[in-house]
């Protein structure tokens, strides 16, 4: 194929020829900018090989970089750069030498790949400390192309024998690459359909395990290159540090003794670092002087993190969020320094909103409204709601103050600003169902900002509130009857508070409402499109129909009061992300397993973790991680007590008991049927309740709303059974 | 762990982009933008880090920049954040500003930054000073080839060997930053001193410095009695050149310094402060035609000193116009921009008070919008001064050649960048101001 004699590419290709070497140079530049804004400079392939041979080592460089990025085009020429790379890996220039072994390692060519390895084995054993760290990344590089090279030539032994070096930056790469390795040995299974052609690689590629793994001897010189290691040098011995799993107590012990200074260190990952060691190694540890003194010892770096750039700051609440979860107490006394700054980032002001209310209690609570109060009164408006909404998880959280934050509430309602009217609308429904009974002196005032309301979570929060207190409120009738008449143009959620509220209504004023309920069945059943609507008013109406006190059982029920959960997700899994803190997945608070791979959970790994039944619960809660999404869909069910019902029957087909479905078909009347449905969890015993309810939705308790990731707050569970949680999603 | 870091524009365009590991395709760099407005528009917060179809979003802004980071496992957020953030520190000292031009200007060199810095995906030498040694914009020639500065891979990965100097000196500048919220009513809710101790060092050879301050914990621990104040720092950060298991020993802060500038610790107490300047302002606002501030101002501190360059930032409604100012003592000036108008003062006394009124026209129209609340802001510094009391006792300096060296401290104390106040009242009653 002859290129044309014209155009940028024929001009440079004269330049990358020409007998001048600063036309040369000055071409290899241009074809670098080139690639640079993304043209494919593929095609002058030849010519710039032949200029690699040079003694400027700027240029070399570039020609490098133009390797890197096009041997993979141009497979069958890459052999024409083979020469010189064997020849510049034993350059006397350390710094050629490590480039060119550097560079040769990730060129993706089968080639090069059979002239690297003599290189490589005596670049391991350079007498120059800076080409044996760049040589021992290299053997994770010449892993990741080809596995059964390294476990050929040994080089993982050679790794090994690198954690001995006298050089802490060959050590701090030394262990980077075993890790790197072990992780990609574990990552790759036989059926990898990403493995070259296909085909299973032979059993020779797999390294020994025994390599990867870390004894005593490999310990002690971790430990003591920790404390010579350059800053990304101690970030990856910390994390070996973490895989390694101590003999003893006392072994664990050394470990945590040898870490903590790591603590005081400038760098926040290395500090990060360190607490994930500490949590991994502090379980074993029985000593009480020695546990307090790590809490102790941890907050300070905590804290101090708070004040890097917001991205890192980010990192690091994210991470001390988990902590909370698992260790309330580390910071019990910082509250204030989580306060909010003005021009903090939304995404850090969220975070330190949500690790305000763990830390919130009863002594500090004071403040914290004064600055929760604060927010409420900023103009983003996102922030401004979930600022709201923390008021009232501080109601719920501390039964003293829940008075303060009613009041505070009541005084954001008067500043008439309609978001947050509504805001404090839904968080008071919440307070209610905490404490029920309690303030109902502000009833009138939210009646009173019924025309504010536009949202339908806030309109449904509202009419909630009418029907629970239907028999205190005179008018009550008369409000929802307003919202009878507009019932077709409402949204869903809000028709279904309706009709139910007005049911309640009924239930306990029956004279002055016959009307209404007659019409809301009415409207339900016949105008409305939402087969959930329509499903629960025929049950309302048959219930009310055939069995007055059966339906008064139902609908006004005692509903279980709700709390604030202490973790975000299952116990087991937070175990896991503790033992990840500073990774990703601590980051987004969800495990490896959910966000690595192909789609957002790989099938293969989900087969991977049903082998192994290393750990049932949190095999258990990974699953629920996947079903999250649909349970998800369930959950957002509007605010509603009867909701639930309306989620046993949506499940019943694979959830009831089987004692249910006996009793089902020995019932001949159908409203038994649905009476033994309901009744069975809900009505009898409810302190039996969340076993009995436990096994039938198992995927909408702790981990439901995992897979949310960071966007999301955490969510509240309900304690004592499944009714509430509906309340709480909607809220948080 | 990385698999590719890409610098792009505000628009989401790669000015340059490198490619450390194979399992992420360059093509999912264009992707970032496009997620990125997504989340917006979905009021989905977005966040530094974020996870799309397997691949794994890392980023961080500066000025208009974004720096991303592309990766499949699950890497080290906490090291690749901080190594963004590093990477810019490393280029800002190459190019002054970091920004398009400069890299597109300096695209070489970025390249060979980026090949030095990061190796596989993972972080290497990210001082800018040793990289300095050996990448530099001038191109080297045959003749002098550079190797690999020694320090790149020596235990001491900070200092290069053989500097020398005619003088040897060491200064070293005390700074503590005060931060600290006022609420409405008056009390400090919550405050804190970040100091830090930045050193200038010019001295030859590789020389062992030992820093010695009035430390509470080091006096208990060594038993001694405090000749005079002694502070307790709640939380300590060193440089890494300082030996972190001697000073979890016995406290001593001993070390060999990088040449140059440098901080060398950080320190964090968050003993209660109070405002070392304090701000009022009242506003009297008539919507749809005009808002009256009057703002006073007063230095609580000793009054043999002085604070400097004091500015203090009163925050206005968004659509206000043709300011006028009257004040007894320095000047001021409108921030549209910011929202603000800025008074700034040469010098205030300690113990002294002063005034300032302001007057803005509003539009007839109502603005819709609630009004921000944004706090005032301060910025100031006060030479000769520290809040915490913190004290260098000694700085040693031993090297084999045994000369003598000189230390010099200088100590300031200056407003932190979250030093507000929420006093800004509203005068209800017209009779607090008099008309302008």
């Amino acid at each position: 194929m002859a290129a044309p004699r014209k155009g940028e590419n024929w001009e440079l290709r004269q330049q990358l020829n020409s007998e001048y070497r600063e036309k040369r140079a000055d071409a290899i530049k241009r074809v670098i900018a080139n690639h640079t804004i993304g043209k494919d400079c593929s095609g002058l392939f030849p010519d710039v090989v032949k200029n690699m041979q040079t003694e400027d080592l700027e240029q070399k460089k570039l020609v490098y970089l133009y390797l890197m990025n096009y041997a993979k085009t141009q497979p069958e020429l890459v052999i024409l750069a083979v020469n010189t790379f064997v020849k510049d890996t034993a350059d006397p220039n350390p710094l050629v030498r490590a480039l060119a072994i550097r560079t040769m390692s990730v060129l993706r060519a089968e080639k090069i790949l059979d002239y690297l390895a003599s290189p490589l084995s005596r670049c391991l054993k350079d007498e120059n400390p800076y080409v044996r760290k760049t040589a021992a990344l290299c053997v994770a590089k010449v892993f990741d192309l080809k596995p059964e090279l390294c476990v050929e030539y040994g080089f993982i032994e050679t790794l090994r024998d690198l954690i001995g070096d006298g050089n802490p930056m060959v050590v701090a790469n030394a262990v980077t690459a075993l890790a790197d390795i072990h992780e990609a040995s574990q990552t790759v299974s036989p059926s990898d359909p990403d493995s070259p052609e296909g085909s299973t690689p032979p059993p020779t590629s797999q390294p020994s395990p025994q390599l990867l793994i870390i004894d005593q001897p490999t310990l002690a010189k971790l430990l003591v290159a920790l404390n010579e290691c350059s800053e990304w040098g101690r970030i990856a011995v910390l994390s070996t540090l973490a895989r390694y799993k101590a003999v003893d107590v006392q072994e664990a012990e050394h470990i945590c003794e040898r870490v903590m200074p790591q603590f005081q260190h400038a760098n926040a990952a290395v500090v990060l670092g360190a607490v994930k060691v500490i949590m991994i190694h502090i379980k074993q540890i029985q000593r009480e002087d020695l546990l307090k003194s790590l809490t102790r010892k941890m907050a300070p770096p905590l804290v101090t993190l708070i004040s890097s750039a917001p991205e890192i700051q980010w990192v690091a609440l994210r991470n001390i969020n988990l902590l909370l979860q698992k260790r309330p107490d580390i910071l019990a006394n910082e509250m204030r320094v989580f306060f909010c700054k003005y021009n903090d980032p939304p995404y850090v002001k969220v975070e330190k909103l949500d690790i305000m209310i763990r830390l919130a209690n009863a002594n500090n609570v004071e403040t914290l409204l004064g600055e929760l109060k604060e927010y409420a009164s900023e103009v983003d408006v996102d922030f401004v709601r979930k600022a709201v909404r923390a008021i009232g998880q501080t109601a719920i959280k501390i039964e003293e103050a829940a008075e303060r934050c009613v009041g505070v509430l009541m005084e954001l309602i008067e500043t008439r600003v309609s978001y947050v009217v509504q805001e404090a609308v839904i968080v008071i429904k919440d307070i209610f169902r905490k404490y029920p009974h309690s303030y109902e002196g502000v009833i009138p005032v939210l009646c009173s900002n019924l025309e504010e309301l536009d949202e339908p979570e806030a309109k449904a929060s509202l009419i909630w509130i009418i029907g629970e207190y239907a028999e205190k409120i005179e008018n009550a009738d008369e409000l929802l009857g307003t919202f009878l008449e507009s019932f077709k143009e409402e949204s869903y959620p809000v028709q279904l508070q309706t009709l139910t509220a007005i049911v309640k209504l009924f239930l306990k004023k029956p004279d002055t409402a016959q009307g209404i309920v007659q019409r809301v069945l009415q409207a339900a059943t016949k105008d409305c499109d939402s087969p959930d609507v329509r499903d629960r008013a025929y049950i309302y109406w048959r219930l009310l129909s055939s069995d007055p006190a059966a339906a008064k059982a139902v609908v006004l029920s005692v509903r279980p009061p709700i709390s604030l959960p202490q973790t975000t997700v299952a116990p087991a899994i937070l175990e896991e992300l503790l033992g990840e803190i500073s990774s990703l997945a601590s980051v987004y608070h969800k495990p490896a397993a959910t966000f690595i791979g192909k789609g957002r959970l790989g099938a293969d790994e989900i087969g991977r973790q049903a082998v192994e039944p290393e750990d049932e619960t949190r095999e258990k809660a990974l699953q629920t991680v996947v079903a999250g999404q649909q349970a998800e869909n369930l959950l957002d069910f509007d605010a509603d007590d009867s909701a639930p019902d309306e989620r046993r029957r949506s499940l019943a087909d694979g959830l009831i008991s089987n004692q249910t479905i006996a009793s089902v078909a020995k019932s001949s009347n159908p409203l038994d049927e649905l009476m033994d449905l309901f009744s069975s969890p809900n009505l009898s015993a409810p302190t039996a309740n969340p076993a009995q309810l436990m096994p039938s939705v198992p995927s909408l308790m702790p981990t439901s709303n995992n897979n949310n990731g960071p966007m999301t707050s955490p969510t509240p569970q309900i304690v004592t059974g499944g009714k509430a949680e509906d309340d709480l999603l909607g809220l948080f | 762990m990385a698999s590719l870091i890409a610098i792009l524009d505000v628009k989401g365009k790669s000015l340059i982009q490198r490619s450390y590991r194979d399992d992420v395709p360059p093509s999912h760099i264009e992707r970032f933008m496009p997620l990125v407005l997504d989340m917006e528009e979905e009021n989905v917060q977005v966040t530094p880090c974020f996870s799309d179809e397997g691949i794994n979003y890392m980023h961080i802004r500066h000025n208009n920049l974004y720096l991303l980071a592309l990766s499949k496992r699950n890497s080290n957020a906490a090291e690749i954040i901080t190594f963004l953030h590093r990477l810019s520190s490393v280029l800002t000292e190459y190019f002054k500003e970091l920004e398009e031009e400069s890299i597109r200007d300096n695209f070489v060199i970025v390249y060979e930054l980026l090949d030095e810095m990061m190796d596989f995906g993972y972080p290497q030498t990210t001082e800018s000073k040793i990289l300095q040694e050996y990448i530099t914009q001038e191109s080297h020639k045959l003749e002098t080839q550079v190797r690999p500065p020694m320090a790149v891979t020596n235990a001491v990965s900070w200092r290069s060997e053989g500097i020398r100097y005619r003088k040897n000196e060491v200064f070293l500048d005390v700074v503590e930053s005060v931060n600290l919220l006022v609420n409405a009513s008056g009390n400090v809710i919550r405050s804190e001193i970040l100091g830090a101790v930045k050193m200038k060092c010019y001295l030859s050879g590789m020389p062992e410095l030992r820093l010695g301050l009035n430390d509470k914990v080091m006096f208990e621990s060594t038993g001694r009695a405090a000749r005079g104040k002694s502070i307790e720092m709640e939380d300590v950060k060193f440089h890494q050149c300082v030996r972190l298991s001697r000073f979890e020993n016995d406290r001593t802060i001993s070390f060999i310094p990088p040449d140059g500038e440098f901080e060398l610790m950080s320190y964090r107490l968050s003993t209660p402060v109070k405002p070392l300047v304090w701000v009022e302002a009242s506003v009297e606002s008539h919507r749809g035609s005009r808002v009256e501030y009057m703002v006073k101002v007063r230095g609580q501190f000793k009054r043999r000193s002085t604070a400097n360059n004091v500015e203090i930032y009163v925050p206005v409604p968004d659509d206000a116009d043709s300011p006028k100012f009257r004040t007894s003592v320095g000047s001021v000036v409108y921030a549209p921009e910011k929202s603000a108008f800025v008074w700034k003062i040469k010098q205030l006394g300690g113990g002294r008070d002063y005034l300032m009124r302001a007057h803005f026209g509003l539009p007839s129209v109502r603005n819709e919008e609630v009004d921000k609340r944004a706090p005032i802001s301060v910025k100031f510094e006060i030479p000769y001064f520290t809040l915490s009391g913190i004290n260098v006792r000694y700085l040693r300096i031993v090297e084999k050649s045994g000369y003598q060296a000189l230390p010099w401290v200088r100590y300031i104390c200056v407003s932190g960048d979250d030093y507000v106040l929420r006093t800004i009242t509203d005068a209800k009653s017209s009779s607090m101001i008099a008309p302008l």
